[in-house]
């Protein structure tokens, strides 16, 4: 099954890849930067990043599903023009086709490759076997549970025997229970070489799962998406997560992924993430309000580290950033190496009532978000304390996608309400000082 | 029992840009100008023919029910060849789409009713002296009234392909035939279904209406129902209007059980989605083919079969292989396709202004106006009048399960039938009590639709949330409250679903409905359904041209004005979970 290619040792070789999509407001948004990766036959590769780090897009590249605005991206020596072949690719949401019994989803990307009927059986139901899935091969995928959904898509994926499988977050739409036995047979077969193919790529912004099953794990910063770090693990298999070194690796990827989140500098020109253009994931206060208190009470007394209180609190690794980064940003906490301490705000906060938390929030978004502190000049400076959500929209887009630029305008939203800043109607999607008698 | 919902196309898209509404509703009048042109060039066959006439004996009927039977099949074939051909041509290219959809939202709206004259003309032309000409005529008539809404599903469906499966066929190199048969076909499949049997219930409509046509001098019939009733009428016979009644109650009863029901059960696995829903619908003729093993070996062959077909790996184009919004797209071939647009349409404008204007003035086309107004009126009040009678009712069935279970296919049932075959009925009584005919034949016109008011009704509050009902219950809400603030909002949407078709039918009822004849009485109501009708019967063109002209404008003006704000108003407000 082994075929020489040109480069025996690099499947997949990417020099200097750059990736940018267009902006609402025209001119391009950067998603991914000079970004350099090799991949070598024999090992599971992890692209670990937050969400909008451009990981995805960087797996589509490979896919041959979007192509490099520009830099080289190589598989087994040939530019990538459209899905190569030997590369398979196993998705977040199973990508099963509900038409299909999970026999006929399997062999579907035999039969493309022009397999004939016997053939296509054989191999199907070998894959079926492997995966844990015998029994099944008549059901459609709306009676199976997701765990079995997600085997279907990696019986689908590993029938057509490809070279490199690419993972795009394949655990994170199941429970915890389900993922956990899901990785840890994906991993027993790949120990036993029972899978058909010799690399792995698996995207993620689970920090434990990466250690738990990479032997390389890059980490992508931010905006634009870079690979900041890259990590060895060489615990052997099977890892244990309670394991010290494990608990220790854990941590300095914890700490390398918070150590960037430095409070925004002041407003350079277009670039995001700074002044009026910045992002602000929405993140709910009630959480907000509920991480301060976790933090403030007892184990923690004011300083928690990042993983214990992801662990504590039943968070992924991603929810705690982004809680993180709004505290941080309305100065109630402060993150530095994969802690989090409250500030003396954050400590006052915790001990308010309803009204008095609601004055200290508005006090702090009006002078750290500035965002919100335009919205509050425009309507007080306007006669009729009114103004159209479009204005400061159009604004945002100069320096973010329509995505981003939806979501944040959401999550000013939501902040200003609870602050009571200002009011919304979203009928007339209009902001406004008045409220409702 | 499942209710489904689906939105009507009249509104179902985005709004696009009124430059190319307008280009398409000129681009559409022009090429019914030029139809006109084809149809008159024609004329001299039609009157040398002598097609075979139908008789009222009701040992007729079956036959005559399955010649109606396979015209409708007929249509129901093209029908799908269009969509499948049409939908995919507009939502793979975005320069196709910049005009397909807009001509598209017009076709939908034309009152095909009154253009069936120059069908019937251009058809038998091109076959002169046999009547396959005019049952061509009669299956064109029948692909009008259900091409459109089927095209709309599809289209919406293929550019909601959900992105992942797309996706997936991409990395598994599925070639542009296959991935159609297997991805875009199997998904657009249950709304495609659904809104075919709604076209049907539409079809039957215009067979009855087209299998009886009278142009200037000239009658033309086609042996079927529609005709038997079109002689029953001119004979004054109630008793065979009762019968042809019976044949087309157990005509759309045949179709529903032995077509539809088994299709739609089977479609029901093509559905999008993760959870396997509660009550799947079922057919006894489905379950037939799936479990007597006879049957199930030759519907394996067949599949086995097609599957080797849709595998094939045909050279077809190859589709861009990176998605669109990647390359930006070349300004100098969109300019000259938009000029080429505006050049069609400048050419089509002027083509009909000239058609028009070298018979009729600016006071008929006034005329017309008014009469629109008319017809106007009498819809506005109609479905005011069949909202306050019918959704009160719907209410009141949809809240008890038992009674929708029973209802809900009736319903259904009498939205299908053709309500033109019943209106001997209401014209005797109109005729024998001399009523005004002004007033009297206006229910006509809803006579039809007003069905699907009701059954989007009942789904509404079928599915409206028990534990809303409960909280309402525990507040203590009652009376005028109850309707405005709990039950009226729950079931907006389905109403405004319900009130949309049924006006739009209402519209094209008009031409049937606004002029009756009993044996040698005749019925006219001031309208533009009885203008397009009377200068049909005359054969003066130019008239039925303004006509078609003056409703599809008024048509569409009132699917933009009201209709489509309601519905996105109900979508945004009133949708529940």
């Amino acid at each position: 099954m082994l075929e020489l290619a040109t480069k025996p040792d690099q499947l997949i070789d990417m020099r200097g890849v750059c990736r940018s999509f267009p902006k609402a407001s025209g001119g391009d948004l950067l998603v991914l930067d000079r970004v350099d990766l090799t991949i070598r036959p024999g090992e599971i590769i992890g692209l670990l990043g937050r969400s909008g780090s451009g990981k995805s897009t960087l797996l589509r590249i490979i896919a041959g599903l979007i192509s490099p605005s520009s830099g080289q991206a190589q598989c087994r020596g040939e530019a990538i023009k459209g899905p190569p072949q030997g590369i398979a690719m196993v998705f977040q949401s199973f990508a099963l086709f509900p038409w299909l019994t999970v026999l006929e989803n399997v062999e579907f990307g035999l039969e493309a490759k022009g397999v004939d009927r016997a053939g296509r059986r054989k191999r199907a139901l070998a894959a079926i076997d492997l995966i844990g899935l015998d029994g099944f091969e008549s059901a459609y995928p709306k009676e199976l549970s997701g765990g079995m959904r997600q085997r279907v898509g990696f019986a689908r994926a590993l029938v057509v025997h490809p070279d490199l499988l690419l993972m795009d977050e394949p655990f994170s739409a199941l429970d915890v229970l389900t993922a956990e036995t899901l990785r840890t047979d994906i991993i027993d077969l790949w120990i036993e070489g029972r899978l058909p193919i010799k690399s792995v790529l698996m995207v993620t912004h689970n920090i434990e799962e990466a250690v738990l099953m990479c032997d390389r794990i890059l980490v992508l910063s931010s905006s634009p998406g870079r690979i900041s770090t890259e990590i060895k693990v060489t615990l052997s298999h099977p890892r244990n997560r309670l394991d010290p070194s494990f608990r220790q690796l854990v941590d300095t990827i914890y700490a390398n992924m918070t150590q960037k989140a430095e409070p925004p500098l002041a407003s350079l020109e277009g670039i995001p993430g700074s002044g009026v253009g910045m992002v602000l994931n929405h993140v709910s206060t009630n959480l907000l309000a509920g991480l301060i208190e976790a933090v403030a009470a007892e184990p923690y007394n004011g300083h928690a580290d990042l993983p214990d209180l992801a662990g504590q609190l039943q968070l992924e690794a991603d929810e705690i950033f982004h809680l993180g980064e709004s505290l941080q940003l309305l100065r109630l906490a402060q993150l530095s190496e994969g802690d989090l301490t409250l500030t003396d705000a954050g400590r006052k906060f915790a001990n308010l009532d309803t009204d008095a938390r609601k004055r200290l929030f508005a006090e702090h978004l009006v002078t750290y978000v500035p965002l919100i502190s335009l919205i509050r000049r425009v309507l007080d400076e306007r006669p009729s304390h009114t103004a159209p959500a479009a204005r400061f929209r159009n604004e945002l887009e100069d320096y973010m996608s329509e995505e981003y630029a939806d979501e944040t305008i959401h999550t000013v939203i939501s902040w200003g309400r609870y602050a009571e800043l200002f009011s919304y109607d979203e009928q007339a999607e209009r902001f406004s000082l008045e409220n409702p008698q | 029992m499942v209710f489904h919902k689906i939105s009507p196309p009249a509104v179902g898209r985005a709004f696009l840009p009124n430059i190319f509404d307008l280009a398409a509703l000129i681009l559409v009048i022009g090429a019914l100008v030029l139809f006109v042109y084809g149809a008159q060039e024609t004329t001299a066959p039609i009157a040398a023919l002598d097609l075979v006439p139908v008789s009222l004996d009701p040992a007729n009927l079956p036959e005559y029910a399955l010649r109606t039977i396979l015209r409708m099949l007929a249509a129901l074939v093209f029908s799908l060849l269009f969509t499948l051909v049409y939908a995919t041509l507009a939502a793979k290219s975005r320069r196709a789409e910049m005009v397909l959809i807009p001509i598209l939202d017009i076709l939908q709206s034309v009152p095909i009713l009154g253009f069936l004259t120059f069908t019937v003309i251009f058809f038998m032309g091109l076959f002169p002296g046999r009547v396959l000409g005019a049952e061509l005529a009669a299956v064109f008539a029948i692909f009008t009234s259900q091409a459109w809404n089927m095209t709309f599903s599809f289209y919406q469906s293929l550019r909601s392909v959900p992105k992942d499966l797309e996706e997936a066929a991409q990395s598994f190199h599925l070639s542009g035939w296959q991935r159609f048969w297997r991805l875009d076909v199997p998904f657009g499949m249950p709304g495609l279904v659904w809104n075919t049997m709604m076209s049907m219930s539409g079809g039957w409509f215009f067979v009855v209406a087209s299998e009886a046509i009278t142009v200037g001098d000239t009658t033309v019939t086609l042996p079927g129902i529609g005709a038997y009733v079109a002689l029953a009428i001119k004979e004054q016979n109630l008793a065979a209007v009762g019968y042809a009644l019976l044949a087309m109650l157990l005509v759309i009863l045949l179709y529903d059980q032995l077509l539809f029901r088994p299709v739609v059960a089977w479609v029901d696995k093509f559905r999008f989605e993760q959870t396997a829903s509660a009550s799947a619908p079922t057919s006894w003729v489905l379950d037939l083919f799936r479990r007597t093993k006879a049957l199930r070996v030759l519907t394996r062959a067949c599949r086995r079969e097609l599957s080797a077909l849709t595998a094939i790996r045909l050279p077809l184009p190859k589709l861009p292989s990176w998605p669109r919004r990647d390359g930006s797209p070349s300004r100098i071939v969109d300019a000259l396709w938009l000029a080429l647009i505006l050049a069609a349409t400048a050419y089509a404008s002027w083509l009909t202004a000239d058609y028009i204007s070298a018979t009729l003035s600016w006071d008929e086309a006034w005329r017309v106006t008014k009469l629109g107004f008319v017809t106007l009126a009498r819809v506005i009040v109609l479905m005011i009048l069949a909202t306050l009678i019918w959704v009160p009712i719907g209410v009141w069935i949809g809240l008890r399960p038992k009674v929708a279970e029973r209802v809900q296919p009736l319903a259904q049932f009498l939205a299908a039938f053709p309500a033109n075959i019943a209106f001997p009925v209401i014209v005797v009584l109109i005729v024998r009590y001399g009523l005004n005919a002004n007033i009297w034949l206006s229910p006509l016109m809803i006579l039809g639709t007003q069905w699907y008011i009701l059954f989007n009704v009942i789904a509404g509050a079928s599915a409206f949330p028990s534990d809303l009902k409960e909280a309402a219950q525990s507040f203590h809400v009652k009376g005028w409250r109850w309707w405005r603030n709990v039950i009226l909002p729950g079931i907006f949407p389905y109403y405004v679903t319900g009130a949309i078709t049924a006006s739009g039918g209402s519209w094209n009822a008009s031409i049937v409905a606004e002029v009756a004849s009993w044996g040698d009485a005749k019925l006219s109501a001031a309208g533009l359904g009885a203008y397009i009708a009377q200068a049909t019967e005359a054969g003066d063109f130019p008239k039925v041209v303004l006509g078609i002209v003056v409703m599809c404008i008024f048509v569409t003006l009132f699917n933009r004005i009201l209709w489509r704000p309601l519905y996105a108003y109900g979508e945004r407000r009133f949708r529940l979970g």
